[in-house]
């Protein structure tokens, strides 16, 4: 079986895959990251969004295979030191979850954009997460949320 | 059944795993068509061999007359273009309008391109600009008219097993040109089109010198309205001629009913509606 070595939320590491794995599939199955969400698993709900070398992705259509020497991120890696990361506060306090399912996917997206554009538009914060469905709370306190990220980092 | 996946670091190399395979070995791009392809059994490979890491596939260059796109540049790397926001915004506006930005990270325009479906984003802005497509096998290399890419819902002139897309080429639009795309669907992203149009016209001396337009689904491939085209030359550039224009489109039209995308009555009424404000925007009307 072949192997992928990549820096997952910051670490190098190795595993073997499968030619044909999704990586959502490696990160949770084969390295327990189980933060990473299944949907739909056809690349239109946005659960399982990871961030590839500064890009969100749909991991459940992504070859493991791809990753060889990239950066990944999960949600994993957002909270340092028991801290959590600012838009995962900002999550909570502007009740940004219900159930919570699609959140990892929505907080990923979150993150590509604010590294990329510290200081987004309502608008491009909507174009940022059209790629991620939510059942449960109606997308306005996600947005919320993410605004009140943006002005604390 | 996948039992090696591949990354040649040259199209010489590409060709060499395809040959290799004999047939059974397939081209992989971002693989946002072809992973869902093969999960569901649609399409089968032994070998994946992947393109991504081919220089020479990616980005967005002037040469000569011609803009060149390499085939495995992404949705996103198009639609930021400078150059082609500037050059082909009709290809810019079409890359954006693309499933999601997680999909348009990943896709890219030649696996659009290949998938051939007919209304594909990426291609019907193609079509518009009358692109030509690099197709390389071990024979050798051709450029091929987009017109004649497509084959049918599903099919094109290229064979994954034993040849690539290199790239795909198009003129840039002069300052008396214009361009542009518009897409009626139920949501703003995730979603197939009910309707895609891609224009682009020219103009001298206040008459229209140069029309194209292209629509999807309308047709098995993605179509161009001929009649609609012909309306426009050698008429004034004005708000009655894109009328005309547009109600030739409409008559010339045939779409079909379909329990996704809607009836063919008023997909055929929703055809001249899109073509009349694509032509707008264009012209700068
Ligand atoms: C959730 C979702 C939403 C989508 N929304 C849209 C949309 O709105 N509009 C739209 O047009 N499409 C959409 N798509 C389809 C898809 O994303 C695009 O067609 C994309 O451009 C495919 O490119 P790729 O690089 O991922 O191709 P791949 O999946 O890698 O390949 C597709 C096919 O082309 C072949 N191929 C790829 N590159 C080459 C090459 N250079 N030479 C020869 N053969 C090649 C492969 O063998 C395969 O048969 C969507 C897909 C998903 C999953
Ligand atoms: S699980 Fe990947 S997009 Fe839905
Ligand atoms: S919180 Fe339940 S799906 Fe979004």
């Amino acid at each position: 079986m072949p192997q992928v070595s990549f820096i997952l939320n910051g670490e190098w590491v190795s595993v073997e895959v499968e030619p044909c794995e999704t990586l959502a599939e490696v990160l949770r199955n084969k390295l327990g990251l189980t933060g990473t969400k299944i949907g739909c698993e056809e690349g239109e709900c946005g659960a399982c969004t990871v961030i590839v070398d500064g890009k969100a992705v749909t991991s459940c259509i992504y070859p493991a295979m791809k990753v060889e020497g990239a950066r990944v991120e999960t949600i994993e890696g957002l909270s340092k030191g028991g801290q959590l990361h600012p838009i995962q506060q900002a999550f909570i306090e502007h009740f940004a979850a219900q159930c919570g399912y699609c959140t990892p996917g929505f907080i990923m997206s979150a993150k590509a954009l604010l590294d990329k554009n510290p200081h987004p538009s309502e608008e491009e914060i909507k174009e940022a997460i059209a790629g991620n469905l939510c059942r449960c709370t109606g997308y306005y306190q996600i947005i919320e949320a993410i605004k009140a990220a943006a002005e604390k980092l | 059944m996948v039992e090696e996946y591949l990354f040649p670091s040259s199209v010489g190399e590409a060709l060499d795993c395809l040959e290799k395979y004999g047939g059974e070995a397939r081209i992989i791009a971002g693989g946002t068509d072809l992973v869902l392809q093969l999960k569901r059994g649609g399409v089968e490979a032994r070998a994946l061999v992947d393109i991504t890491r081919i220089p020479e596939l990616r980005g967005i260059r002037e040469e000569g007359d011609y803009i060149v796109v390499g085939a495995a540049t992404t949705h996103t790397e198009v639609a930021e273009s400078p150059l082609i926001q500037a050059k082909a915004k009709v290809l810019a506006m079409a890359c954006k309008s693309i499933g999601s930005l997680q999909i348009r990270n990943v896709g890219t325009i030649g696996g659009n391109l290949v998938n051939a479906m007919p209304a594909a984003d990426s291609a019907i802005a193609l079509t518009a600009l009358d692109a030509e497509v690099e197709v390389v096998s071990k024979e050798g290399s051709r450029w091929v008219p987009i017109s004649r890419f497509h084959q049918g819902v599903g099919r094109c002139c290229v064979d994954a097993t034993r040849e690539l897309v290199r790239a795909v080429r198009f003129k840039p639009l002069c300052d008396n040109e214009g361009s542009a795309f518009k897409r009626l669907a139920r949501r703003k992203a995730l979603i197939l089109p009910i309707l895609n149009v891609g224009v682009v016209v020219g103009w001298e001396d206040g008459h229209f010198t140069r029309a194209a337009i292209a629509i999807g689904p309308v047709a098995p491939v993605p179509f161009r309205a001929k009649k609609a085209e012909d309306v426009l030359i050698g008429a004034p550039v004005s708000r009655e001629s894109v009328e005309k224009a547009a109600w030739a489109a409409f008559e010339e039209a045939r779409p079909r009913s379909s329990l996704l995308r809607g009836s063919a009555e008023y997909r055929k009424e929703m055809v001249q509606v899109l073509v009349r404000r694509a032509l707008m925007e264009a012209a700068g009307i």
